[in-house]
């Protein structure tokens, strides 16, 4: 077996992944932030590995 | 990582550019479909994680890997290559952080008790599976089978430690402490230096002390990190995104995350119920992954290597280490990339006494990796 194996897999599960999650919840395009964080005047609101919840 | 061969014949090198078009092609039209379904945002730090996969898999660049070279070899190269993309990215992100506070945040947490202790069995982990927190992404997206097995079981710990994170900072932690500022950015360069400093002091005489490799690596990770500080408003981080994978799964499988002080929190509560194409984290996770597949596919040969046999004990080790890669993760408000590399960039103690909790801990991980069969047998 060689690593072709291993890393066409690792593709599956984020394929699958995703793939789950547009079953499971919607995207709305008219709802998305600006493109830029970076003066967009809206305050940073995303998930982050440090914060703690509110 | 993977090694490459050269091609034989001109039919080979033919239809490796073919492949390597469609990868090219595939990258841009997924990018693209992000863009236009989700928002240009996403679509950006999508691609910004495959930027993140694609530097980290083609300069065979991470963070375990220099850490085990610096202990076991003197050689120091790597490490200082990651204290100076941490300086780059720290002589931008900190002003910017100054002047425009609430539009873009820092990766800053508190110290304590569990922080610490989170973060030296990180770093044990980290060294007994030869992948941290970018460093399984990366390494199973090449086809590594032990960062593949490790990586659920990741995503399972980050979302467990979440769970327990209140219990374990009630334990006893400090308020957060930035440097911030001017004095916040001399002061975090002036420590960088002193690191870098004690490296060298360390290093074995005749060791390359910066590698123009390493020092590429570096400019391009700090290139992209600030790209995810523009673009997300908040630093580059892995360890959350899993978790919310893992949440996602559990929520549909009919769990009760109201249970849960931290997932039952609003924000959190959100984000479980929105796609993971709008979390920052997952974004860039997954491209992380797909950059690393993908230049695994471009080399050509890379992908045909054997794949290397471990014993019983290695796979059951990998699980165990990948649970808690994930959940110490939790408790020390990062991994390599959100505690250590964002956190100390963005100006945040916990960034160093992370530095410092996992390297010590990476010590007793290179120890503990033989013993645990994870020396491939070939």
């Amino acid at each position: 077996m060689t690593r072709a194996f291993t890393a066409s897999l690792s593709l599956v599960f984020i394929v699958a992944l995703v793939g789950f999650d547009l079953v499971t919840s919607d995207l709305n395009p008219y709802q998305a932030p600006a493109a830029f964080a970076l003066g967009s005047g809206a305050v940073a609101s995303g998930g982050f590995c440090g914060a703690l919840p509110n | 990582m993977s090694q490459a061969v050269t091609p034989d014949t001109p039919a080979a090198a033919a239809g490796g550019w073919s492949k390597r078009a469609g990868l090219l092609l595939g990258a841009l039209v997924v990018v693209a479909m992000v863009s236009l379904f989700a928002g240009a945002r996403y679509g950006m730090l999508l691609a910004i994680g495959l930027g993140f996969g694609i530097a980290l898999e083609g300069m065979r660049f991470g963070f375990a890997g220099p850490w085990r070279a610096m202990i076991l070899r003197r050689e120091p190269s790597g490490v200082i290559a990651q204290l100076l993309s941490i300086a780059l990215v720290a002589v931008v992100a900190i002003p910017l952080l100054a002047s425009h506070p609430g539009e873009l945040v820092g990766a800053q947490a508190p110290v304590g008790f569990a922080m610490i202790g989170g973060a030296f069995v990180f770093g044990a982990c980290m060294q007994i599976v030869l992948g941290c927190g970018s460093g399984t992404l990366v390494n199973a997206g090449s086809g590594n089978p032990v960062s593949l097995l490790a990586l659920p079981f990741f995503a399972l710990g980050s979302f467990a430690g979440a769970w327990n994170l209140i219990w374990w900072t009630d334990l006893g932690a400090l308020p957060i402490i930035t440097f911030g500022g001017t004095s916040g950015l001399i002061l975090t360069l002036v420590l960088i230096a002193l690191a870098v400093g004690l490296f060298l002091w360390r290093a074995a005489p005749g060791a390359v002390k910066l590698s123009r490799r390493h020092a590429i690596a570096a400019l391009v990770l700090a290139a992209l990190a600030i790209g995810n500080l523009v673009v997300a408003g908040q630093p580059w981080g892995v360890v959350y995104g899993l978790g919310l994978w893992a949440a996602k799964g559990f929520s549909v499988l009919g769990g009760d995350l109201s249970a849960s002080a931290f997932w039952a929190a609003a924000g959190s509560m959100e984000r479980v119920q929105s796609s993971l194409l709008t979390d920052y984290t997952s974004l860039t996770n997954i491209g992380i992954i797909a950059g690393a597949f993908g230049v695994a596919a471009w080399r050509r040969g890379a992908l045909s290597a054997a794949l290397p046999g471990y014993p019983a004990r290695a796979w059951v080790a990998t699980v165990v280490a990948g649970f808690l890669l994930g959940y110490s993760s939790r408790l020390a408000f990062g991994c390599n990339v959100g505690a250590f590399f964002s956190g100390i960039s963005t100006g945040s103690l916990h960034g160093w006494v992370w530095f410092v909790a996992a390297f010590c801990g990476a010590f007793y991980g290179i120890k503990l990796r033989p013993i645990l069969g994870l020396e491939a047998r070939t």
